[in-house]
């Protein structure tokens, strides 16, 4: 059995405050089987952008390897000086990140509006 | 038939992935008996990690060896055995420390048993070898009677 494939969309977007700002659009299952997905596509983003945008909305199934993967793009980031915010978790995965205490390294935002707006705050 | 009334049984091969199979099953389960959809999240989220730990570390993803699930339901809980050939957790298993994550001082992933121990309502790790172990988590409809 093949699992879900993670789907990662790397995109710029132009936030109401005027910024531009790095969207990983991530879709499916973020496990064990998707270091590439994520490290490997978190890795072609120029060490010069400096505000990263998570969007989890499509994603159905988080598991703690997966998590782990999440923690090993943000201690990268933090290397680089980067910002990271995040939205479109499903209620339960909010739970989980807050349990872990990856809200204490991003925030956790409703939506991709409020999550721009943090950017600039 | 008595034993068939109330309880369900999957064999799972150690492939990381099945876990899902486990966990949909279970999720049926717990909705058939009333748990609200958050509970369902938190026995999801549990036993997908007891079968992971039991595919990974009880069976070392040998593929030969199968994972038990035995789903029993009682008046006002469900109880979920997860059997490998494994001997358990050795000792304590410390909560991740996400300070020690981000300096690298601290593996960023094991976590697993954390998120069991803290979505449901009781677990417990029993080693009987030579047999193997089995986890035994319990999420009860109504937490807030014990």
């Amino acid at each position: 059995m093949q699992e879900k494939v993670t789907r990662v969309k790397l995109e710029e977007v132009l936030c109401n405050s005027g910024a531009l700002i790095t969207v990983l659009r991530f879709a499916g299952d973020i496990t064990s089987a998707s270091k590439a997905a994520v490290l490997g596509t978190y890795e072609g983003i120029p060490g010069s952008t400096k505000r990263i945008l998570l969007d989890f909305s499509g994603v159905d199934y988080l598991n703690s390897s997966g998590i782990a993967l999440i923690i090993q793009m943000m201690i990268a980031a933090s290397k680089s000086s980067q910002t990271i915010q995040t939205f479109g978790l499903k209620p339960h995965f909010q739970k989980v990140f807050t349990m872990v205490g990856i809200t204490k390294y991003t925030t956790l935002h409703p939506d991709e509006e409020s999550a721009c707006a943090a950017f600039s705050a | 038939m008595d034993e068939c009334s109330n309880s369900i049984e999957l064999r799972l091969p150690s492939r990381l992935g099945f876990e899902k199979v486990a966990m949909n099953t279970a999720a049926s389960v717990a909705r058939l008996m009333g748990f609200s959809d958050e509970r369902v999240e938190d026995l999801k989220t549990a036993i997908a990690e007891a079968c992971i730990n039991a595919m990974e570390h009880g069976n070392k993803l040998d593929e030969t060896l199968c994972v038990g699930v035995i789903l029993s339901m009682g008046p006002d809980s469900l109880e979920v055995k997860v059997l490998d050939a494994g001997k358990g957790p050795q000792g304590r298993t410390a909560a991740p420390d996400i300070d020690r994550k981000m300096h690298e001082q601290e593996e960023a992933r094991g976590m697993g048993i954390f998120l069991i121990e803290s979505l449901v309502d009781e677990v417990e790790w029993v080693s009987s070898p030579p047999v193997g172990s089995y986890a035994r988590l319990v999420i009860r409809l109504d937490p807030a009677k014990d």
